[in-house]
């Protein structure tokens, strides 16, 4: 099979999703009203910013409950715990364990964290279809969560939010959407990169756009439509990982999407960039509204570098289960804004020692 | 002293090569050259370059350049004087064939800017101004134009909208140039709009940041025509000095290194201002075009900005300016930029500049400043083809 596409030996497919964001939100123009500059060219309107008790465990574990509700399956059948992000509570000891223990999966599963930037989550369900395909898991759960953090001032402060989104791999059979096929591609770019015992990332200002972000997404995205045979005008909706608005848009057009194809599931204007959970959040979305036959495309991006696309299709059963979680539009929906000094505290940006 | 002529150039588009390194613009545009005309000898390469230390971590650009276009043991140094680094080349590889050390130099100019982020390129930038007492106080390169435009705005009663012209102007022409950075149009209204840099300096008086390389073959003009049909002879290569920082100038509305370096030129080109069929100026900031334009003698002092209209700076105007897109729309890699400008005025009196050719030209002046006008290098060309 080559470099073609990717699929398993038995079809798998997505049984149950959920979503989950923050309620608080800081405005960008709040950010540009504190560091002054930008104010004409803000990234996004404002972004999900997590509360007090809120950490990638939290978001993780609401997500999972969610995927579970619309899933309608004993956890103990879960057979992977896996989650993305690059904000693990600790930078040894699972996450997973704890939202495995949590939702009732341990002791009989893997369970493991991913890290690769925005990609972790995605990268993850590329795990989770292999892992279902190949008949050594009946369920996997995959979780891409972050509670992201820039650097006060920072061009990222802007738009590093919170969130994440749950989907439980398993056979096409009994699943809301099943995998046509998908694509990864990687390359080593340094883009984006945080050292241990660094509190914020490093990013290559505008060499996260060309080099990284359209090369990876483009590539990806094409790929896997070139291999399937189909072209943008075969989708019902696409998703593309969103760090602002302005990439996503721009890699939708250049593949041929058109902005109807792609506004529901680009949520980035109104909660900002949730890194590992930005392209698996889209993909909530779309899902929330689908139609049995619907056609999907989601191409994740993460730093350093890489994408994952996917192709699927919404099966039948998928009517029955969109209302029986929260809808990722309810989420948004559900929103406090908050000033910059009450974003300063949530996020602990003052050092008193 | 020889006559001296140009009877090759080359040079890389201006643009953000992520997939490029300093070496390889550099041997792109210089291969370049040598693919136009070819001596099948060359005796030195002078490599203008400002800042590929600090932000490309490479020094010692003569001998790794030369080796890697395939000139191991050719002389070859590099040459330095801030973003007039690129004619400084030229100029040293002028006074080497005029001089008769030398039949045939390579002068070219690289500047590999994208590698490092914007606040190292802006540290690596601000060295060229008087470390001591400018650099030092926290000032930027972009702050200290804005002392300039603040100053010449309050004393000769202009307005900032009085610029506009000359990155209207600039992006125009940019629009015709494959190799420019920016080959689309701004509108005086987006001008007036656009984001704030160092007040009164907005994004669109600024020259951008871009990675390039241009390169030229020097040789006697009595040799020239061994290799080209069109060779494009020196008429006069003057460098020229002033303090470094703007505090120490007596008149520092004044660009007095350009006026000393354009005089030196006139009187070696036996011309005057009036004989000049355009100006490739150095409008790193729009400022640097008014008080250029002043220095030269096309404009009285305080009125430079009066120029600013198509009818006179204009593909078609009375003194076309930045026929190529300038600094400001082609791009401006800072040691490279001497380079390019001699590279569009050859193209232009050769009549090769496309839809910006400037009609029934014969003698081009391009100027090169280092700093805030601490060095000024001068070249007047003309077509002899």
């Amino acid at each position: 099979m080559g470099n073609a596409f990717m699929k398993p030996l038995r079809d798998v497919g997505i049984v149950g999703y959920g979503a989950y964001v923050p309620r608080y939100r800081l405005p960008a123009a709040e950010v540009a009203r504190v560091w002054r500059g930008g104010e004409d060219v803000l990234p996004i309107t404002e972004k999900a910013v997590p509360g007090l008790d809120e950490d990638t465990v939290t978001i993780s574990l609401e997500a999972a409950r969610n995927a579970l509700a619309r899933a309608e399956i004993d956890p103990s059948e879960i057979r992977a715990v896996w989650v993305g992000s690059e904000s693990h509570p600790y930078a040894v000891k699972p996450t997973s364990t704890i939202v495995a223990a949590a939702i009732g999966a341990v002791p009989n599963t893997q369970a493991g964290d991913w890290e690769f930037a925005c990609k972790a989550g995605t990268e993850a369900l590329q795990a989770g279809i292999g892992f279902v395909g190949s008949g050594m898991a009946h369920y996997a759960l995959v979780i891409g969560a972050d509670t992201a953090q820039g650097r006060p001032s920072d061009a990222l402060e802007y738009t590093a939010a919170a969130g994440g989104a749950a989907f439980i791999v398993g056979p096409r059979e009994e699943s809301l959407a099943y995998f046509e096929g998908s694509y990864s591609f990687v390359t080593d770019t340094p883009d984006f990169f945080r050292r241990p015992n660094q509190h914020y990332p490093q990013h290559g200002s505008r060499f996260t756009g060309e080099p990284a972000y359209f090369k990876h997404v483009l590539s990806a995205g094409r790929h896997l439509m070139d291999e399937l045979g189909y072209t943008a005008k075969d989708y019902t909706a696409a998703v593309f990982h969103q760090p602002n608005n302005k990439f996503p848009e721009r890699a939708g057009k250049v593949l041929g999407f058109k902005p109807e194809q792609m506004k529901t599931g680009l949520l980035v204007d109104k909660i900002g960039n949730t890194y590992a959970g930005a392209s698996m959040l889209g993909l909530t979305a779309v899902l929330d509204e689908a139609q049995p036959g619907d056609h999907i495309l989601v191409v994740s991006f993460g730093s350093g570098a890489g994408s994952d696309a996917f192709s699927l299709i919404v099966t039948e059963p998928i009517r029955e289960r969109q209302r029986k979680a929260r809808l990722t539009t309810q989420y948004i929906a559900q929103r406090t804004e908050i000033d910059y000094a009450t974003y300063v505290r949530f996020r602990r940006k003052l050092h008193m020692h | 002293m020889r006559d001296v002529s140009i009877i090759a150039i080359g040079q890389t588009k201006v643009d953000e090569h992520w997939g490029k390194s300093l070496r390889h613009l550099a041997a792109d545009a210089i291969l370049a050259a040598l693919a136009e005309a070819n001596p099948g000898r060359i005796d030195a390469l002078y490599v203008g370059n400002m800042i590929s230390g600090e932000v490309a971590g490479q020094e010692h650009l003569g001998a790794l350049i030369a080796d890697f276009v395939g000139l191991r043991g050719v002389e070859a140094v590099k040459v330095e004087a801030a973003c007039g680094s690129g004619a400084a080349a030229v100029r040293l590889g002028y006074a080497a064939v005029a001089g008769g050390l030398c039949d045939f130099v390579i002068a070219a100019g690289v500047e590999k800017m994208t590698d490092a982020n914007g606040g190292e390129v802006t540290a690596a930038l601000a060295l060229a101004a008087d470390g001591d007492y400018e650099t030092s106080q926290g000032l930027s390169f972009v702050s200290i134009n804005a002392l300039l435009m603040r100053r010449y705005m309050y004393e000769f009663g202009v307005k900032h909208e009085d610029f506009a012209g000359f990155a209207v102007n600039a992006h125009k022409n940019a629009i015709g140039n494959p190799n420019a950075m920016f080959p689309y149009p701004v509108t005086a209204q987006a001008f007036a709009k656009a984001r704030m840099i160092a007040d009164p300096i907005n994004l669109l008086d600024s020259s951008p940041i871009g990675d390039g390389a241009a390169a030229v073959v020097l040789c006697p003009t009595e040799m020239a025509r061994q290799f080209t049909e069109k060779p494009v002879r020196v008429m006069a290569s003057a460098i020229a000095t002033d303090s470094v920082a703007l505090h120490d100038r007596h008149d520092p509305m004044a660009l007095q290194a350009a006026y000393l370096s354009v005089q030196r030129a006139y009187s070696l080109a036996k011309i005057t201002p009036g004989d000049i069929d355009l100006f490739e100026t150095h409008d790193a900031f729009t400022i640097m075009a008014a008080l250029e334009l002043e220095a030269c003698g096309f404009a009285q002092r305080g009125q430079g900005t009066r120029l600013a209209q198509a009818g006179e700076i204009g593909i078609d105007g009375r003194i076309p300016v930045s026929t190529m897109g300038g600094l400001k729309g082609r791009g401006h890699p800072v040691g490279a930029t001497g380079v390019y400008q001699i590279v569009e005025l050859v193209q232009q009196l050769r009549g090769e500049a496309g839809v910006n050719q400037v009609k029934d030209c014969r003698i081009g002046m391009a100027q090169n400043i280092g700093g805030s006008g601490a060095t000024v290098v001068t070249h007047i060309l003309e077509r002899i083809g």
